[in-house]
């Protein structure tokens, strides 16, 4: 310890890491155990892969309880790096549940597709311990290094199923656009830092809040940044990795990456925008309203005419990212940052819970990725259609499901920002959002109609596993209990968004 | 009964909820079928006591002038409440949504033989739903179940339709959603301008009746408001779901459609439009006005060129609501009675109607009128039935359609510029009596022409039981409307009131204009 940074002796340094160690205490139990799933892989005492999944979830468990009890504390840690605040507490939570939801519906794929078990794990809970550190980054540098090591699990995670061309495919193409996504965000970043000198998101706030917003380069940074973290989102136009990648991936990673990085973008894109870019307000809400809509037209649009489940709930999830923006639109005077989060909340459970019964669907013989192999669900396993109905229903936004009130609170953000501002972008967001619902509800119902209105083509039954039943449980309860009783979600939602506002 | 009756709202509206979840574990049809039977009477007897107790002071409240209270905090953050509440209007469209669902699930009973436990499930959802619209006395509760019954109507007409289903369960489905959407935007909309005035978040309709919005918010909110309720209604240019939907939907699912769902719409303008932006009313009067006109007329005539009874049927309502609509905007104590009983009127014959298209459908699996002729000569009992809702559908003196149309154009006529549009509107009973006696006339009188039908039966004691209320209540409001109409006075007095303003009672003391003479029997005696 050459005085790098200031320390004198080891106990300082010991001092150090031990005060500013709490603030990443989740972080930390799930490193320690994403290198002892690895390790148990190797050793494997138990022989029986089935134990790793258990393994991991109970690892995902203690990081849990570790978050949950860390509610209510705030602070800074390594030296302005981290942030704990109620916003990264908030968006912790969705990670580890996608992450827990994702290895429960896994355990039954894997041995289907005949997939290793060990490092599968070991990819998911490091890539979520990426998504917790892109939460609670208040540091460019810190966020750049949470996005790639969720980026890079998740390319590793795609090409998974390495002997399938599809997979393969969706890999290459997710981890090309992925690494030029990563280096149009890093020129965007390396032009903030240029304009500021300095990396810490407060710190740009206040070097950026005299300049003019009218300066070139910070206005290409901003188009930068808004064009990078639009990649990792899936935003149109920079949504073509999306439908590839859905559909090559293992379907339980394609529950993964339709929730988790797109999350995690989000919350990236909340920080540095509403904390540190208030400068160019104007010109990102411009930007990301044009972006928003394309998102949410040609989302739905092109979900239409998808005959592949999987391709089309990437559609899907393109769309949602709309409805997702258009709350970061509205802003965090019009609780648009308090809408953002509750629909993010709301869409990672009712889009894994459809992803689990696509899951479910992947039987021996069958792959179960066409809208035809829903075909009479209804009548080989009713209470899966009805299931799949209430998600299904979810994500059309009709009520009485979290989609619903998610939905609402995103048009109530909208228009909320209209009376405030009266700019009538405002008001052509709210209708573009509401009338793209009605197009979503078409092609939620195509599966809707093949699985309740039209004879079974195969008579091979799905099989729950314990598993999975706890999944699809827990995915229905919440997106039920988000609609019906959205009071303590609101709390906390309206908690998280306290931050930025 | 204290129990009963602090909580007959909830009671009512959640008895068919609960018998959903009763027929998921029932296993045989028999049962399934009793089972839902039971609950859909249950209903509406359950639904009784809100007349017996309506003038009850205890269940009265004075500030609002809604019975039966049902209030407590939903979300609170943002000022949703669950509220529940009725009024005299609401209490009318509750008793048809419980007697028509009744007789809707009575109907099935042979009509239905694939797939009978989700049938009745979804049916009685449905009337959960409907039941619910009447009842919230607050936007958001509104707008789920207005919501809520769509998934449920989807599948009745997908699943237990005819002939084009999918499509037509599907146009249904958008077009609503795609109405109500905006409507939901409006009511945001609504919501935040209230709070900018007052300071206050809230979605309780009620607050909303006395609000007073600038011109051209109230303009864009109108219109919002009036394509997700034109579209339910539905009124010319947006009725082009109901022929399909209607047609193509099992005879109970046409029944609630015609019955019931179509009311939401009309009531929706009567609660919400109306009261809520009375100046934008009054704006798009005229426009309005010849929408009304061009949907009795147009329905008239392209029912008239029908080969297929039911289509007919269904275009039928298309004229019919043209007419309670024309009442409710015209907005006078006289006319809006009439709008509101004639909505009431077009449930039960329009009801009455589709049931029996389903009968002889159910005997002879097809629906063109060329394939019937002569049939008082085989089934006169039904015969005699359809005889009396044909004269009910067409405003006969001493049938409860008379008394409907003809407050409805009395109403409107009284007032001088609106006197053109009462003017045209006759021609629509005119063409009404038109297409429904020449329907009669080719399927009920003649030979008979097609052995097919020499043998088919007449109407057996469940189907005459079905018909039995309809037909009393077709005499009862035909030869002593007061009985109802009482419970109309004061609520349609108040929406006439805030759209007409004022001076227009004081202006108008005497004549038909005048308020309605609140009834003396339903004066409200002090504790």
């Amino acid at each position: 310890m050459e005085n790098l940074m200031g320390f004198t002796s080891t106990a300082e340094v010991l001092r150090y890491l031990r005060q500013n160690s709490a603030a990443i205490g989740p972080e930390i139990i799930l490193t320690i155990w994403a290198v002892g799933v690895l390790i148990v892989d190797l050793v494997n005492p138990l022989n029986k892969r089935f134990w790793l999944g258990l393994f991991s979830l109970l690892g995902i468990g203690f990081a849990g309880f570790n978050l949950y009890r860390l509610h209510g504390i705030e602070g800074t840690a390594f030296s302005q790096m981290v942030v704990l605040d109620p916003f990264a507490w908030f968006f912790k939570v969705i990670f580890l549940v996608a992450a827990a939801l994702v290895v429960l519906i896994s355990l039954k794929y894997l041995d289907i597709e005949e997939a290793q078990h060990g490092e599968y794990y070991a990819l998911i809970l490091f890539a979520t311990i990426g998504m917790m550190f892109l939460a609670s980054g208040i540091d460019l540098i810190m966020i750049f290094v949470g996005l790639e090591l969720m980026a890079i699990c998740e390319y590793v995670l795609t090409g998974y199923l390495k002997f399938r061309p599809r997979s393969a495919e969706a890999a290459m193409k997710f981890f090309l656009l992925g690494a030029f996504s990563t280096g149009i965000l890093l020129y965007g970043m390396s032009l903030l830092y240029g304009l500021s000198g300095t990396t810490s998101l407060q710190g740009i706030s206040d070097a950026l809040s005299g300049v003019s917003s009218n300066q070139p380069a910070l206005l290409l940074a901003t188009i930068l940044l808004v064009a990078g973290l639009g990649f990792k989102v899936a935003a149109v136009p920079f949504h073509m990795w999306a439908p590839d990648t859905f559909e090559g991936a293992p379907t339980t990673i394609t529950a993964f990456i339709s929730v988790g990085p797109k999350v995690a973008g989000i919350a990236v894109l909340l920080r540095i925008f509403v904390q540190s870019m208030e400068t160019v307000r104007s010109d990102y809400t411009v930007l990301v309203a044009l972006i928003a809509i394309l998102t949410m037209v040609w989302g739905n649009v092109a979900a239409v005419t998808q005959n592949n489940v999987k391709r089309l709930l990437a559609y899907s999830s393109i769309s949602h990212i709309g409805y997702v923006l258009v709350g970061v639109v509205a802003g965090p005077e019009s609780n648009g940052v308090f809408a953002a989060s509750y629909y993010l909340f709301a869409y990672a459970f009712m889009n894994l819970g459809t992803f689990a019964i696509v899951v479910l669907m992947r039987r021996q013989e069958i792959q179960g990725e066409e809208v035809n192999d829903f075909n009479g669900l209804f009548f080989k396993s009713p209470g899966v259609a009805l299931l799949m109905l209430i998600f299904l229903a979810a994500l059309a936004g009709i009520p009485p499901t979290a989609g619903f009130v998610a939905k609402f609170f995103i048009f109530s953000a909208v228009i909320d920002a209209y009376f405030r501002t009266t700019d009538s972008l405002m008001a052509v967001l709210a209708v573009i959002a509401g009338l793209t619902t009605i197009i979503a509800l078409f092609y939620y119902w195509r599966i809707v109609k093949a699985m309740f209105l039209t004879e079974a083509t195969d008579q091979v039954q799905t099989r729950l596993t314990p598993a999975m039943t706890a999944a699809l449980v827990v995915t229905l309860v919440f997106t039920i209990l988000v609609g019906i009783y959205p009071g303590p979600f609101v709390e906390l939602a309206r908690a998280a968004a306290a931050p930025l506002q | 009964m204290e129990f009963f009756m602090k909580n007959i709202l909830n009671i009512v509206c959640y008895l068919p909820l609960v018998g959903m979840f009763v027929l998921l574990f029932l296993r045989k049809e028999n049962a399934i079928r009793w089972t839902a039977n039971i609950f859909g009477w249950a209903g509406f007897l359950a639904s009784l006591p809100l007349i017996f107790a309506y003038n009850n002071p205890r269940y009265l409240d004075t500030a609002t002038g809604m019975r039966y209270l049902f209030r407590t905090d939903w979300i609170p953050s943002i000022g949703v409440q669950y509220y529940f509440g009725i009024d005299g209007i609401s209490l009318l469209l509750i008793l048809l949504t419980t007697l028509l669902g009744a007789i809707a699930i009575m109907s099935s009973w042979t009509a239905i033989t694939t797939r009978v436990k989700e049938y009745y499930a979804f049916l009685l959802l449905m009337q959960t739903a409907m039941l619910g619209v009447f009842m919230a006395l607050d936007f958001f509760l509104f707008y789920i179940f207005w919501e809520v019954m769509l998934v449920p109507m989807y599948f009745l007409i997908g699943i237990w339709g005819t002939e084009r289903k999918l499509y037509s369960a599907i146009k249904f489905f958008l077009y609503t959603l795609a109405g109500s959407v905006l409507m939901l935007l409006g009511i945001l909309a609504l919501y935040f301008h209230h709070y900018s005035q007052t300071g206050t978040y809230t979605f309780e309709i009620l607050q909303y009746h006395s609000i007073s919005l600038p011109m051209e918010l109230q303009q864009w909110i109108f219109l919002a408001f009036f394509i997700g309720f034109a579209i339910k209604v539905p009124m010319f240019p947006f009725h082009t779901w109901l022929p399909d939907a209607h047609t193509d939907a099992p005879t109970a699912g046409s029944v609630i459609l015609a019955g019931v769902l179509l009311k939401m719409g009309t009531y929706g303008f009567v609660r919400l439009s109306l009261p809520i932006m009375p100046e934008a009313t009054k704006f798009y009067l005229p426009y309005l006005m010849w929408l009304c006109l061009i949907g009795i007329i147009y329905g008239a005539l392209v029912a008239m060129m029908q080969k297929d009874w039911k289509r007919l049927v269904a275009y039928s309502s298309v004229s019919h609501l043209g007419f309670a609509m024309l009442g409710v905007f015209a907005a006078t104590p006289v006319a809006m009675q009439g709008g509101v009983l004639q909505m009431v009127n077009h449930g039960i014959s329009t009801g009455a109607l589709f049931l029996i298209v389903g009968i002889v459908y159910e005997r002879r699996h097809t629906r063109m009128i060329a394939q019937y002729s002569g049939l008082s000569h085989v089934m006169p009992l039904y015969a005699a039935v359809f005889m009396i809702m044909t004269l009910s559908s067409i405003g006969m003196p001493a049938l409860n359609g008379f008394i409907g149309e003809f407050m409805i154009l009395q109403g409107t006529f009284a007032v001088d510029e609106l006197r053109v549009y009462a003017i045209v509107a006759v021609s629509g009973i005119v063409l009404g009596a038109a297409y429904m006696l020449w329907l009669y006339q080719r399927t009920m009188f003649g030979k008979v022409e097609q052995p097919e039908n020499e043998r088919l039966a007449d109407l057996n004691w469940r189907e005459v039981f079905t018909f039995v209320p309809l037909i009393i209540l077709a005499f009862w409001i035909g030869l002593y409307p007061a009985t109802f109409l009482r419970y109309l006075d004061e609520p349609v007095n108040k929406v006439v009131e805030r759209v007409r303003g004022p001076e227009f009672f004081r202006q108008a003391e005497k004549g038909v204009l005048a308020r309605t003479p609140s009834n003396p029997a339903m004066a409200v005696p002090s504790r």
